[in-house]
């Protein structure tokens, strides 16, 4: 019965750990902020944990370098099996400023596979608190991909045997060569 | 620990009330000068593709899959929402918003695409540029005799009046 009652008092309690591969410590500090009572993240359940054997989800922040990977990658093994990776901070996202430097393997899901994402340099807390209740279901994502045109394609002078209509739209053929 | 000091920490707390904010329930404005998700207009972009020049991380990428249309891409994956494309573009097409609750599931979610129509010359099939920096500053000119007579270099119906020019050639070639 306490089970049962413990289950609906705290529905998807997810314990974080939180994983830094070489970021500037600017994520570290704004997800630092979340636990403290002002974002108090404790209301969905999200606890810190030392240990990856602990947790359910990773915060990961900071690119992949290249002597942090394997690293990350042993501690993303060592969490128990239903898991969450969270990418928070552009570094993680994309590779960051210095993405194409030699030490820097490139965004976290070319060794991990991540499942959120929060853009921002550094996230504010709020968009932080926000990606986790998206991830719990709370609320919608409000992001989507935007395509914006001045004219309507295509413009019979030039190259019409290389447009293909897909769908709806018309899509140049060779776009992906230029 | 004395129990007077207790009491007082007691009242402190109680006093101090509820600090933490409903978040996603309810949402606080941002600061005044934070720097969101850019958002790109594509009535107003020119397609100079500066902003694909100066962005530090190299996120907008710029197509040209055809004469007339540019396709520039804004992916935004390591944007660190600088504000450099909005400073540099000459006809503010870009501004930065105060959106920053962009988190997916998706990463492909916050891309941006936009295809801009190309002015093209009717002669030569290129684009052309409009008016320059100098042009839109009016530069008078620095011919000793345009100066009383206030006129613009570049205009050329300014040497059609009086035609001094035309004739000084034609009575060269005689």
């Amino acid at each position: 019965m306490l089970k049962n009652l413990c289950k609906k008092m705290f529905p998807r309690s997810l314990w974080v750990y939180h994983a830094n591969s070489g970021g500037c410590n600017g994520c570290d500090i704004e997800v630092l902020n979340v636990l403290t009572p002002y974002y108090d993240a404790e209301r969905f359940g999200i606890k810190l944990v030392g240990s990856p054997r602990h947790a359910d989800v990773m915060l990961c922040q900071g690119p992949a370098s290249r002597a942090t990977a394997k690293a990350l990658k042993r501690a993303y093994e060592a969490m128990p099996a239903p898991k969450l990776v969270f990418a928070i901070g552009s570094c993680a996202c994309g590779g960051g400023i210095w993405y194409d430097t030699y030490n820097v393997i490139g965004p976290v899901e070319k060794v991990i596979p991540v499942s959120y994402y929060i853009p921002g340099c550094p996230p504010r807390p709020e968009a932080i608190l926000y990606g986790v209740a998206v991830a719990l279901g709370l609320v919608d994502k409000k992001v989507s991909p935007v395509q914006l045109k001045q004219v309507e394609l295509p413009i019979p002078n030039y190259h019409p045997e290389d447009l293909i209509g897909k769908g709806e739209m018309v899509v140049y053929k060779k776009m992906d060569h230029v | 620990m004395s129990l007077s000091s207790k009491i007082k920490e007691v009242i402190l707390c109680l006093n101090a009330g509820r600090v933490t904010l409903p978040y996603p329930f309810e949402v606080k404005p941002v600061p005044e000068r934070f720097r969101g998700r850019p958002i790109f207009n594509a009535e107003k972009c020119i397609g100079c593709a500066g902003c694909a020049n100066n962005c530090p991380a190299r996120e907008i990428l710029v197509f040209d899959p055809c004469q007339e249309v540019r396709i520039i891409k804004y992916i935004g994956r390591r944007c660190t929402y600088c504000g450099r494309c909005a400073d540099v573009c000459p006809e503010g097409a870009i501004t930065m918003s105060k959106e920053f609750e962009n988190s997916t599931g998706n990463i492909q979610d916050i891309q941006q695409t936009l295809e801009i129509f190309m002015g093209t010359c009717q002669r030569c099939g290129r684009c052309y540029s409009g008016q320059g920096p100098l042009e839109a500053l009016m530069m008078k000119g620095y011919r000793f005799d345009n100066m009383d007579k206030d006129r613009w270099v570049y205009q050329s119906e300014a040497y059609l009046d009086k035609e001094p020019a035309v004739k000084d050639i034609d009575l060269e070639l005689d």
